[in-house]
């Protein structure tokens, strides 16, 4: 079950920040969510292939060639912040 | 006009009885008049221009069968210079800079698409109510969820506030909407339908397609949307199927199974009996029933909250605040500018499911939590197999309840309890129907049909015929009526 500082992991690893009213909240609601999903433990799985893909099918390759134009300007017409070609962040090193 | 089938309305297009201009500004207007919050962008502009280019080509004779008739469009389809926000803050103002492929095979076979439908948030729920945009209404009664994900699309279908509709399905979101509502809704074998700028809830499960009136109009759609795409790398490579052709088979000597578990503890009296009179229909069509168990399908809620966190907790990460979507103010280095926009951008049941998924995936859980859930899916997907050697299609009940009170759930976990009867199709990647099959207390009460691999065309034959013989399809709320 989840505790305070296991919650603290999970949101840093989701990069999400969950603090002040909403922490014991979520914490009661993500272990109902755990506790409804222990029920998987009740299953002999023993022997059992994992379903990786619904129809068991492998994924197709293609050839590694461009097929798509340059759509970068357009891309770019939606992005929060650019310079030239560069989608901007805050400074990551000084 | 509005109460017309895709079908009825082909035929008044072909014999010029209206136009597709008119056909348009008809639906529009009930759009506009309707309070149901169906829809979260009406694309007025655009939808005359498409049915003007449309009359066009129905008069040069170069139309298609569906060229001229008008849809609605989930709003998780890329539709290219159109707002697609998947329902959420985090993509308000996300302009898709290219089409779906389902958008692209739609704009080829002349369609008009009215606007686009609330959701749940990202396609995550069963109410709508988790969309940004305010949940929409069911139109049999204002107090009620029209379900969801889809729901804006079965809410829209109807009100017949559109002919169509397009849904997602990743648990239950074309099935249960389309029975809350009274509408009938396909979920297509897994890769029949291109996931390519869908945008992606959980991968492995997602499939799209038709929300419509009858079963006939759904493979009337389903003809458009189906079909290879080499852009969606989990596409089937199959030869195209005209999924109308069969719809007037004679389903004598039909085999249905009903799966015990489907009838047990937690369903509706009233809905059980409506259930089981369409099932009645069945065998008055020549059909015979004989009682199945899926023993598994009980762990479908555990396997599903697994397998669709974990996904969607990898899918989600690319909505990071640096090339689109929601960007917080001011951040102070990259690992605020991730937190904030992330945090302020979803909303609370994707924030959830993000976090359960991580939770799931990480180190030291992933053997006790994700790779015993796709074990588990396979045993689910085994009771199929074995089910499907015994009878050709599997019925039972959609939801086990008719639509709830809006805000009648609290807790995450009892609403996800209610996603019972179809999530196991998902897991499974089967096919499956919801067909308006009756009423309780005057709300409609969905059929669910699950068919084999690739039985599109027999779960739409199944649907056809009992259309043929019931009036439930045809029933409009009337409050909506113009």
């Amino acid at each position: 079950m989840i505790d305070n500082t296991q919650l603290n992991q999970i949101a840093y690893l989701s990069k999400l920040s969950i603090d002040g009213d909403a922490l014991n909240a979520t914490i009661k609601d993500l272990n109902n969510i755990l506790t409804l999903v222990e029920q998987l433990g009740e299953i002999d799985t023993d022997g059992i292939i994992p379903m990786a893909h619904p129809l068991h099918m492998t994924q197709r390759l293609r050839e590694d060639k461009v097929t798509e134009d340059d759509k970068s300007k357009i891309f770019q017409s939606i992005a929060p912040k650019i310079d030239k070609q560069y989608y901007l962040v805050p400074t990551v090193i000084e | 006009m509005h109460d017309r089938t895709i079908a009825e309305l082909t035929e008044g297009l072909k014999s010029k009885e209206f136009s597709s201009v008119e056909i348009v500004q008809n639906y529009l207007d009930k759009i506009n008049a309707s309070d149901l919050n169906a829809f979260i962008t009406i694309t007025t502009e655009m939808a005359i221009k498409q049915a003007q280019v449309a009359d066009e080509r129905i008069a040069k004779g170069n139309a298609n069968i569906l060229t001229g008739i008008p849809y609605a469009h989930k709003d998780i389809f890329c539709t290219s210079g159109v707002r697609t926000s998947a329902g959420s803050k985090m993509l308000d103002n996300f302009i898709a800079p290219y089409d779906a492929t389902v958008s692209y095979k739609f704009n080829q076979a002349g369609l008009v698409m009215l606007g686009k439908t609330n959701m749940d948030e990202f396609a995550m729920g069963s109410s709508n109510e988790s969309s940004f945009y305010g949940a929409t209404r069911n139109p049999w009664n204002k107090n009620k969820v029209p379900g969801g994900s889809s729901g804006g699309s079965a809410a829209a279908v109807a009100a017949r506030l559109a002919p169509f509709a397009t849904g997602t399905d990743t648990g239950g979101s074309i099935r249960q909407p389309s029975s809350l509502c009274g509408v009938t809704g396909l979920k297509p074998t897994y890769g029949c339908v291109s996931r390519y700028g869908m945008i992606a809830y959980a991968s492995s499960l997602d499939q799209a397609g038709p929300i419509t009136q009858t079963a006939k109009d759904a493979a009337l759609v389903l003809n458009v949307m189906a079909g290879f795409d080499e852009k969606d790398s989990t596409s089937a490579q199959r030869d195209v199927e005209d999924y109308t052709q069969s719809l007037n088979n004679s389903i004598k000597g039909l085999t249905i199974g009903l799966p015990k578990e489907f009838f047990s503890e937690g369903l509706d009296n009233n809905v059980a009996s409506e259930i089981m009179a369409a099932v009645k229909e069945f065998e008055v069509l020549g059909a015979s029933v004989k009682e199945i168990s899926l023993p598994n399908s009980k762990y479908a809620i555990p396997t599903y909250y697994v397998v669709a966190p974990c996904e969607c907790s990898s899918n989600l990460s690319r909505m990071d605040g640096v090339r689109f979507g929601h960007r917080c103010d001011k951040p102070k280095d990259l690992e605020d500018l991730y937190l904030r926009s992330r945090t302020e951008g979803f909303g609370e049941e994707v924030k959830r499911r993000i976090m359960i998924g991580s939770y799931a995936l990480s180190s030291g859980y992933y053997d006790a939590y994700y790779l015993k859930a796709q074990k588990t899916r396979h045993l689910i997907s085994n009771d199929f197999k074995k089910a499907f050697k015994e009878v050709d299609v599997i019925m039972g009940p959609v939801s086990p309840t008719t639509a709830f009170d809006l805000g009648s759930f609290k807790d995450p976990v009892s609403m996800y309890l209610a996603d019972i009867y179809t999530l196991s199709a998902n897991l499974a990647g089967l096919p499956g129907m919801s067909i308006p099959a009756g009423f309780s207390h005057n709300m409609p009460v969905g059929l669910q049909m699950i068919g084999d691999y690739w039985s599109e065309s027999k779960l739409l034959n199944i649907a056809h015929q009992f259309q043929q013989v019931t009036e439930h399809h045809s029933q409009i709320p009337l409050k909506e009526v113009v």
